[in-house]
């Protein structure tokens, strides 16, 4: 049974990992390529998640709602970076901390604006809510593991897009000298834009699978936000696949520090002493290992432009 | 800024000697509109309007200033700083969390402005931090959770797995349970303030033998737990506080939340007069049913109309008496304040079950009657 249980349990923290990834790879392209630290991406993540459920609900159909997620997620991005964040690239991260934070408020409270204060329901597809049995004998939701592969997908996908076509030449480039590619006429204007929408895309559809999982609502993608953040730190900023390692860490990490801190505690405390020491500690855990981290690699894991 | 002014803008210029009836209230009203928390404050504002709208005449000489804290406990005081010095509020009310109120009640009530909770009931304020001039007309902190450990018992649950936050509340909350329910646990789990994912805690919940759950997750936290605990494919009863399980996320739980049994003060299907014309008035002024939320705004109101028929709030010794004596009609029926104003009422266990495609609750049995909260032998007013 304890098997079963670590097996789980590490799933558990793939998963979440995964889920934490969706999040980073648009949050270091655009940190990375653009040099802007948006703080509105966690508003991008709630978007998708509340098209989804809205179109869902209208319709009837996870996927659609799926996809108008990504529609949506895409859109609003595309709009914010024509009309605010263009005019950010220039200032310093200060200006820019300021301009994404007020868009933050902006977003929550349109969607409170357009949806009402309470959450919306959204629950899985009916093709994915069944659960396969694990080796132990235990289960494991199957919507879990669609959510691990979808990241592996995007991860794939996201890496031929760099790696093999003309577009992630062009990001490489931008990434590397903004000025030259723009001198060599390329359109560094919409390939910030395509990049910026690219990006908030993949934080729509974390939203959106997610969402499926928790509630959606106000300010949910606030706490994803922050928790991105340390996996890009991590991974090195600008790097999709730091952003993916380190995402896997931290997920994995987390899960795995609530699961046996607590337990681990017990050795020397007594049991409801030993649980909330152990929980205090577990949600410190990734702090500490991005402090660690940091101490021996002080620009993250991955440098994406060394 | 939002700032609504409700009946009575003209109420100075016609303060009537004698009838301590028509003597002007200015409330301020600190509560959470915006943001993730929003739900909650919504419905307490619109209970408490609600009861202000249906008295009429009777109200028209108070005013309502009402401000959005944004669930910041540092906004919450500013803006008390502010209702009390510039707007010169008589009374306060409306805030929704525990950590605010411990940052403004105290010093309100230290000012000699009356403070009544429609919602958190923190532990010292019910205790040794107890105050005369602070009301709650809610519930004290542990006592949805003492009934629910108390229905445990009850049922003959021998090994319950318990899981809350790791914040103030949560710890109460866990110890209320276990007041009450003094048998053993399968396990006791702490999470994060904040955490929406529990794929951890329930595979924990699988493999502990558990023969129940009793969570206290409020808001998001709870929603997502539900979720997700419905479709792990664990299915041991759950029981829970009604914050976990009331009008305002329901709709959000969706089915996964049938069936559940959570306990409450309030229902709305409890059936007396007041409940009953509350529960159709609110449906038909505002177009959803009422949660526990909105009835204690309600009843929050409700309590300052009785007292206001009684005394002038510019006497205090008399406005107090009159709000100690709890002289109105309660959405909940029976309802009297205990020497440290907090309320001795019946906590009854709901169920959430379907009534046609809204998800609600249905009262199916008593837990605890007459219920006192324990910090009161601490209180010395």
């Amino acid at each position: 049974m304890q098997t079963a249980l670590l097996i789980e349990q590490l799933l558990n923290g793939l998963q979440f990992g995964v889920m934490l990834f969706l999040m980073a790879a648009g949050l270091t392209l655009v940190f990375g390529v653009m040099g802007l630290i948006n703080l509105a991406h966690g508003s991008l993540y709630m978007v998708g998640a509340f098209a989804c459920a809205a179109v869902a609900a209208a319709t009837g159909s996870f996927w659609l709602g799926l996809i108008a997620s990504l529609a949506a997620a895409a859109a609003a991005g595309a709009i914010v970076e024509m009309t605010v964040i263009r005019r950010l690239y220039e200032r310093d991260h200060l200006d820019q901390v300021l301009a994404t934070f007020a868009l933050i408020l902006i977003f929550s409270e349109g969607m409170r604006w357009l949806f009402g204060s309470f959450p919306l329901y959204l629950n899985i597809p009916s093709l994915l809510s069944g659960s396969v049995p694990l080796p132990g004998g235990s289960q494991y939701p199957l919507y879990r593991l669609a959510i691990i592969g979808v990241g592996v997908a995007v991860a794939v996908f996201l890496w031929l897009l760099i790696s093999r076509t003309r577009l992630g030449m062009r990001i490489r480039a931008g990434e590397a000298d903004r000025e030259m590619i723009g001198a060599l006429g390329v359109d560094i204007r919409s390939l910030y834009t395509i990049i910026f929408a690219l990006g908030a895309a993949l934080a729509g559809l974390a939203g959106a699978l997610v969402g499926a999982l928790q509630s959606v609502q106000v300010g949910m993608g606030e706490p994803v936000l922050i928790l991105a953040f340390v996996v890009i730190v991590i991974g090195g900023i600008g790097s999709i696949k730091g952003a993916l390692i380190g995402a896997v860490l931290v997920g994995v990490v987390d899960t795995m520090g609530r699961f046996l801190l607590p337990r681990a505690m017990e050795l020397v405390l007594d049991a409801s002493r030993a649980n909330t020491v152990g929980a205090a500690i577990a949600s410190m855990l990734i702090y500490v290992l991005m402090a660690l981290i940091l101490a021996v690699r002080p620009r993250g894991l991955f440098v994406a432009n060394a | 800024m939002k700032r609504f002014l409700t009946a009575g803008l003209l109420a100075v210029s016609t303060a009537l000697a004698g009838t301590a009836f028509a003597e002007p209230i200015k409330i301020g009203m600190i509560t959470t509109l915006s943001g993730g928390g929003a739900g909650l404050g919504v419905d307490v504002r619109d209970g408490f309007m609600l009861a202000l709208k249906q008295a009429g005449d009777a109200a028209s000489e108070i005013e309502v200033v009402t401000e959005d804290d944004a669930m910041k406990p540092e906004l919450a005081v500013q803006i008390a700083d502010k209702m009390i010095q510039s707007d010169q509020v008589d009374l306060l009310t409306g805030i929704i969390w525990s950590n605010l109120a411990m940052a403004v009640v105290p010093s309100a009530v230290a000012q000699g402005k009356f403070y009544l909770s429609p919602n958190a009931g923190p532990s010292p304020l019910a205790g040794a931090n107890c105050h005369e001039n602070y009301f709650n007309v809610a519930w004290q902190n542990d006592s949805l959770h003492e009934a629910a450990g108390a229905y445990a018992k009850k049922e003959g649950y021998k090994k319950p797995f318990i899981l809350a936050p790791n914040y103030p509340a949560g710890t109460d909350a866990l110890t209320g349970f276990k007041r009450f329910y003094d048998g053993e646990l399968a396990d006791e789990v702490y999470t994060k303030l904040g955490a929406t994912d529990y794929a951890a805690e329930i595979s924990q919940i699988r493999a502990s033998g558990a023969d129940s759950v009793y969570f206290f997750l409020p808001g998001g936290m709870g929603i997502a737990f539900m979720k997700q605990y419905a479709q792990s494919g664990v299915d041991l009863p759950v029981i829970g506080p009604a914050f976990s399980f009331s009008q305002d996320v329901l709709g959000a739980m969706g089915d996964a939340a049938l069936g559940v049994i959570n306990t409450a003060q309030w229902s709305p299907d409890l059936d007396n007069e007041t409940n009953k014309a509350f529960v159709a008035a609110f449906k038909e002024e505002y177009g959803r049913i009422p949660s526990l939320y909105a009835s204690q705004g309600f009843d929050t109101a409700n309590l300052i109309l009785s007292a206001a028929a009684k005394a002038s709030v510019k006497d205090a010794d008399a406005f107090r008496a009159a709000l100690k004596e709890a002289d109105f009609s309660s959405t909940r029926g029976d309802f009297k304040f205990a020497d440290n104003h907090h309320p001795i009422h019946d906590i009854h266990v709901r169920e959430v079950v379907k009534d046609g495609d809204t998800l609600t609750n249905r009262l199916v049995g008593l837990a605890l009657e007459d219920h006192q909260d324990v910090y009161g032998k601490d209180c010395k007013m």
